[in-house]
């Protein structure tokens, strides 16, 4: 693994060559910004991002891991959809920072009695909160939330369409194992069609200059992806060689009553991630998945366990990113170097 | 009664005629256009600088009565019509009951009669509560006036029904009416498959959705010769295909709605519920391919398909949302805007595929200045700048893709029955 200043140097090269920039100065603000998607924000955003999250993680590396920052701020994590890791994630990432955390799910607040996501926001909004964290299964929600809200809206997945902190984290973790994108090739597996993950990655890795392939059933290949700048492979075999990332999307199970394609089986053996498939990619190549895995599905249980797997640091850098966002949305994108 | 509207330039393609003139009406009707009119007059009307059309006729509108009126009802919907310059809509039957029965017919025909700004043409479902089931008595209401027939909102996905439909119609000289989106491949879409939904992750629908149904309701009018007419075409597949079957004589027309004519996908982006519609919007080589059609007479009509929902069901996450706005007092505003302005059409051609072309096809008694014809009059301003503010609208259902957009040309004035029923912007007091 590189050093914390690698990291804090990557992205954000191309600028200092270009123009002697000096981001000390924090020259990008993301004070209270809605984080939505990848797409709308900057590199130099995402190298403030970044930066902030590589601070963040020495936090968590310390015994007594709770920063001030946040104090006497709350963010309610809403939560339409089922959601472990992102929900405990943002939990842990708010707590860190001394904010009040509290978390609403359908299953436990009035949406069950039919009150529309307008009405609940403004409830939200009319308790004072600072951010809302919201997971919804519907695409443009988000936007349609921060269009009414006055608190910060961090996007925790729309539909298939955005999950900018699973983005940013992945983003974190390729930066962290030395790779800077350009001209890098990233395969993304899998289903496309329904992942916001693939989007939210396809739109910052595009962005960065990489070389991003996609392979996975033609039926879950979203029609004119090749528009969004991304190569399509009729054969997993093709997006892997040479491979700098293998980003492994997870099958969603529950959507298999559409029978997007005939059997897991035969899932399993023509586009699973395995050990046989990851010799075409390059021998540092990184292995990442958003979680959860179905082992044996589209990802082997060896590849899984394998080292160049970095599908437990993705979860850890989830939690440093989050605050990282957290921060720099509610408290303004004050240095972290200064703030130490 | 006796109305004078001097100088005004008379764009009426019913008798190819473009030319500054005088119209006198009287009693309702058309009674004399000269060049210099000197009758004594209950009324002048000033047209100097104006287009004096024949009244424009909307094939293709939801006026939600009976049933829905949170969304619209018969006199809301006809005033937006007086306010957007059509004299004469036709509305669906996709209402609460179905409008599927010679009573309900009769019923908005008596109602709007009492109540409406603007003729009402009513429009009976094809089967019964638009199921796609069975049959409805079409024949009863052919007897009772109605237009046409469609199950607007539904495809009649069995093939078996729609060629019943059509052989049964063809002995009352009525159309079908098709709304051709194949209802499987709709149902898993939000909007039109594409770059922009592969970006949006939101599901699309083909546009091979439309292609499908509107393949094979030609081979069903070419099979039977009944008069299909395609509702809403907004595929270039679609356009080609009505293009073919037309050049070998089939009995199908067909319309294209403002907006898909004005509008494309990437409308979507903002994930505004006002851009929700069925068909979708689709991208601009669908756009272009329905300006191409509807230049080369391939397309009828333009129409609003002017769909009101009440504001609550719109203020909605935008896959949640219903499909359809509002279109009636936007679609002249647009139209000369995009279409006219832009070089692309004449007002001659405007004025025939708003008025002129839609009477013929529907066989209505309407789109001409004729004397002796209805004094239905569309009075244009075509360099009046406007600015669309959905606020103003007396439909109901303030929803618009278009709201915001600086407009040039507006309609000025909208007589129905020798009667001015808006002037200047304002709907007339009945």
């Amino acid at each position: 693994m590189k050093q914390d200043g690698a990291l804090a140097r990557s992205l954000f090269q191309r600028t200092v060559t270009i123009g002697g920039y000096n981001m000390t100065k924090a020259a990008v603000s993301l004070s209270g910004r809605d984080i939505l998607d990848l797409s709308s924000l900057s590199v130099e955003e995402y190298d403030l991002i970044m930066r902030t999250a590589a601070e963040m993680k020495k936090v968590m590396k310390r015994d007594i891991k709770k920063l001030p920052s946040l104090r006497g701020k709350s963010i309610v994590n809403l939560f339409y959809e089922n959601s472990t890791r992102t929900r405990s994630s943002f939990e842990l990432a708010g707590k860190y920072l001394g904010a009040d955390v509290i978390n609403l799910s359908t299953g436990t607040s009035s949406v069950k009695k039919g009150e529309c996501l307008k009405d609940t926001i403004l409830t939200m909004q009319s308790m004072a909160c600072d951010a809302i964290v919201m997971r919804h299964p519907v695409e443009g929600a988000a936007k349609y939330a921060a269009d009414i809200a006055a608190p910060i809206v961090i996007n925790a997945g729309d539909g298939a369409h955005a999950h900018p902190t699973q983005g940013l984290l992945d983003m974190f973790t390729i930066l962290e194992h030395g790779k800077q994108f350009k001209g890098l090739k990233m395969a993304i597996i899998g289903d496309i069609l329904y992942s916001r993950v693939a989007r939210s990655n396809i739109a910052a890795w595009t962005k960065l200059g990489a070389d991003v392939h996609v392979a996975g059933p033609m039926t879950l290949i979203p029609h004119d992806i090749q528009e969004l700048g991304v190569t399509v492979h009729k054969r997993v075999e093709d997006a892997i060689e040479g491979a700098d990332v293998v980003d492994v999307l997870r099958i969603q199970l529950e959507r298999q009553d559409k029978a997007m394609f005939p059997t897991p089986r035969e899932y399993a053996r023509i586009y699973g991630v395995n050990e046989e498939r990851m010799k075409l990619a390059k021998p540092d190549c990184l292995v990442m998945h958003p979680g959860p895995m179905n082992r044996g599905l589209e990802i082997s249980w060896d590849t899984g366990y394998s080292d160049q797997a970095v599908i437990r640091e993705q979860v850890t850098n989830g939690v440093a990113v989050r605050m990282a966002v957290l921060f720099l949305t509610i408290m303004g994108g004050k240095p972290v170097e200064n703030a130490n | 009664m006796k109305t004078l509207i001097k100088n005004g330039r008379i764009v009426d393609p019913s008798q190819q005629l473009d030319q500054v003139m005088d119209l006198l009406v009287e009693d309702g009707k058309i009674a004399q256009a000269a060049p210099h009119i000197d009758a004594a007059a209950d009324e002048v009307f000033d047209a100097t600088g104006l287009v004096v059309a024949p009244g424009f006729i909307d094939l293709h509108t939801h006026l939600r009565e009976p049933g829905l009126e949170a969304k619209e009802d018969l006199v809301t919907g006809t005033m937006a019509a007086a306010h957007g310059g059509i004299t004469r809509v036709a509305c669906m039957p996709n209402t609460k009951p179905v409008i599927d029965s010679s009573i309900v017919v009769s019923g908005i025909q008596e109602r709007a009669q009492k109540e409406g700004y603007v003729h009402v043409e009513v429009i009976g479902a094809i089967t019964k509560g638009e199921k796609g089931k069975e049959l409805s008595e079409m024949g009863d209401m052919a007897q009772h006036g109605v237009m046409g027939f469609s199950d607007d909102g539904h495809y009649v996905s069995s093939a078996y029904v729609m060629n019943l439909a059509a052989q049964y119609v063809s002995a009352f000289d009525k159309p079908l009416i098709c709304h051709d989106i194949d209802e499987e491949m709709n149902h898993e879409g939000f909007m039109h498959e594409g770059a922009v939904s592969a970006r949006l992750g939101v599901p699309g629908i083909p546009s091979i959705a439309e292609d499908i149904c509107v393949a094979r309701d030609a081979a069903i009018a070419e099979y039977t010769g009944a008069h299909i007419h395609i509702a809403h075409i907004a595929s270039k597949g679609a356009v080609d295909i009505v293009r073919q079957a037309k050049a070998r004589g089939v009995n199908i027309t067909c319309e294209a709605t403002v907006h898909h004519l004005t509008l494309t996908d990437e409308a979507c982006a903002g994930y505004n519920t006002a851009t929700r519609v069925s068909p979708p919007l689709r991208s601009w080589d669908h756009v272009e391919a329905l300006r191409k059609g509807l230049k080369d007479g391939t397309i009828d009509a333009i129409v609003t398909d002017h769909a009101p929902h009440a504001p609550e069901e719109k203020d909605v996450e935008f896959r949640y949302a219903p499909n359809g706005f509002c279109g009636l007092e936007t679609s002249v505003g647009v139209v000369l805007t995009d279409l006219y302005h832009t070089g692309e059409f004449s007002i001659n051609e405007i004025v025939d595929k708003m008025s002129t072309s839609p009477a013929r096809i529907m066989d209505l008694d309407a789109g001409s200045l004729k004397v002796g014809r209805n004094a239905d009059i569309t009075i244009l301003d075509l360099d009046r700048e406007w600015t669309v503010d959905s606020e103003k609208f007396y439909t109901r259902g303030k929803v618009t893709p278009f709201d915001g957009k600086h407009c040039k040309g507006m309609a000025v004035a909208t007589m129905v029955d020798g009667r001015f029923v808006m002037k200047d912007g304002v709907v007339c007091k009945k």
